[in-house]
């Protein structure tokens, strides 16, 4: 009995880890089906992201360690800071204007390229946009604080404690996170079904010759699904900044979206979903159950090896499109 | 060059023939050394039919994509509506009023027919984009406005029973029609069909055909088609260019075209000298 009700805690965690993955993996799945571009750059803008609102929130001088080697100058901070919520919007409306930038001098001049050298030109990004974060804002670890509550969630433990005789714990950052989380997934499966643009970038995900017949411009619904992929990875950025603090780590939870991608399919945002659920309460589960048996150390790797079962057997993902090649 | 004048005539079964709605002026493209279109001239007038036929080859598709801006001459002039068109996007040729279909089919075959056929209404939507990502009030009268305005045109080419399926599952007959259907939608003062009838058996033929004499009776919609089968064109079109080898040998009306010469000689394949 214990050992079940230990077990739904752990799934519950894993639940609101799975949404975190989900956020990263939906970055990658809007470009995806939009361009038809693997943005290997994701998981850094989300760093970028991060970074440059903690930058703004503390009133950094952006380039200071450049501006000061270069004139012998000795600036740090404008000397203000600005509120939580001021500094994101400023953050979004630099994403996208990052979006912009990216569409206008990288993508407008590789149109109709083959994707691997588009993959290529995202690798390349991830690297520039990292130094750049690093000149912009400095290298040392930062701590985010944008309001959002954090610790153990003491009515939780509560209640549960009354029910089961054990109180479970979990963080109250996790609960806000899978609540924006959900209402981010939500507003952005309604903007894509529901309003002009959201059919316009369906459109073009789906035929780039008939989106232009019908009046559609490729280079604002690339803008416009890069700043969509920015403001996603600024929200992913701000939870996981809050948990583990702003640092170049930040950049490797896009790795953690692949498997979720290839167990969701590439080209969907329920498969994004599912695929990050699936994997975040395997991964958790999966410690908990076997881990101590086999000497523990499994979330590390356990993501990818079920990624490839999942290759081997439905190497479309859950939800993606299955491609039949006629001969 | 059959003669219309300026101001437009009836034609005997009481359609509106008007004045000169498109005009093409000593048109040249090249791809590389490949001259694909020479020197080519004609007009477009308000509410006619108008083909362009010719062999395989003959640069037909090439007119058709300098026309709705997928290509840009390297000489010539493109005139609409009296005004001359610099060189331009093709999503900026749409919103100017000019639609088409491809000869290969370009629908969004994960989308269903009924959205398909609502991406035709995209630049028909004023809506901003906060008023649309928030649906105020407007946008969605605009949405009800829209969707009966494509309902409409559904009930028109007979698609009822298919609005709700996925485009990828539909046999190549009604994707064409769907095709057509969402060209249909954004209302153009201009269609553009490319090899409307490729493809499909007599009587999905009659069928096409049918919706073709309709439509611009119907709508009063001016339609530029390109079409390799001589005997459907000639039955529904009122004039005709005929090109080969990326000339135009003849210009006219379906019967002033028949009796030519050069044009009999392409088409039964006489040695070019």
């Amino acid at each position: 009995m214990d050992q079940l009700i230990y077990a739904t805690e752990v799934l519950l965690n894993g639940l609101m880890t799975g949404v975190m993955y989900a956020l990263v993996a939906l970055g990658f799945v809007l470009i995806f089906k939009a361009s038809g571009v693997f943005n290997y750059a994701q998981g850094v803008l989300a760093l970028f992201a991060a970074l440059t609102l903690v930058g703004i929130q503390q009133g950094q001088i952006p380039f200071a360690h450049m501006i000061n080697a270069m004139f012998g100058t000795h600036l740090e901070t404008f000397g203000w800071t600005v509120p939580s919520l001021v500094a994101i919007l400023l953050t979004a409306m630099v994403m996208v204007v990052l979006a912009f930038l990216i569409e206008k001098l990288v993508l407008q001049h590789l149109v109709g390229q083959e994707p691997i050298i588009l993959f290529m030109a995202t690798i390349g990004l991830a690297y520039f946009l990292e130094g750049l974060g690093d000149v912009m804002w400095g290298a040392d670890i930062k701590t985010l604080d944008v309001g959002l509550p954090q610790g153990i969630s003491e009515t939780i433990e509560g209640v549960t404690a009354d029910w089961f005789g054990y109180g479970f714990f979990i963080d109250r950052l996790d609960l806000w996170a899978t609540a924006i989380a959900a209402a981010l997934v939500a507003a952005l499966v309604a903007f894509a079904q529901y309003t002009k643009q959201g059919r316009a970038m369906r459109a073009v995900a789906d035929d780039h010759q008939a989106a232009l017949s019908v009046g559609i411009s490729l280079r604002f619904i690339w803008v416009m699904v890069w700043s969509i992929a920015g403001f996603v990875a600024l929200v992913a950025g701000i939870m996981w900044g809050t948990k583990s603090g702003v640092q170049f780590s930040l950049s490797l939870i896009a790795l953690k979206a692949l498997p979720v991608l290839m167990l969701g399919g590439f080209t969907s945002i329920p498969g994004a979903i599912v695929g990050g659920l699936i994997i975040g309460v395997g991964e958790k589960l999966f410690e908990f159950l076997i881990g101590p048996m086999i000497g523990g150390a499994t979330e590390n790797w356990f993501a990818y090896v079920l990624a490839l079962i999942f290759l081997v057997f439905r190497p479309q993902g859950l939800f993606g499109e299955r491609i039949i090649e006629r001969v | 060059m059959a003669s219309v004048p300026e101001e437009g005539v009836v034609t005997p079964d009481g359609r509106q023939i008007g004045g000169v709605l498109m005009e093409m002026k000593n048109i040249t493209l090249r791809f590389g050394g490949v001259v694909a279109v020479k020197d080519i001239s004609f007009d477009i007038r308000k509410g006619e039919i108008r083909a362009i036929i010719g062999p395989n080859g003959a640069g037909k598709s090439s007119m058709l994509n300098v026309i709705s801006g997928f290509y840009n001459p390297q000489e010539g002039e493109v005139w609409f509506k009296g005004y001359r068109r610099g060189p331009m996007k093709p999503y900026e040729v749409a919103r100017l009023g000019i639609a088409r279909t491809f000869q290969n089919i370009a629908l969004f075959d994960g989308m269903t027919v009924l959205d398909n056929i609502m991406t035709g209404r995209l630049n028909k939507m004023r809506s901003g984009f906060l008023a649309q990502a928030l649906w105020w009030g407007a946008a969605e009268r605009e949405e009800i406005e829209n969707r009966a305005q494509v309902e409409k045109i559904i009930d028109f080419l007979e698609i009822q029973n298919i609005r709700k399926t996925p485009v990828g599952r539909l046999p190549y007959g009604l994707k064409k029609r769907v095709e057509l259907a969402r060209a249909l939608a954004a209302e153009p003062q201009l269609l553009l069909l490319d090899e409307p009838m490729a493809g499909m058996n007599v009587e999905e033929k009659e069928d096409m055909s049918r919706f073709i004499l309709d439509v611009n009776d119907e709508f009063g919609t001016t339609i530029a088609l390109i079409e390799h089968d001589m005997g459907v064109v000639m039955d529904i079109s009122d004039r005709v260019v005929v090109m080969d080898y990326g000339r135009k040998i003849g210009d006219g009306t379906p019967a002033e075209v028949r009796g030519n010469q050069e044009v009999i000689d392409a088409y039964l394949g006489v040695a070019h000298d």
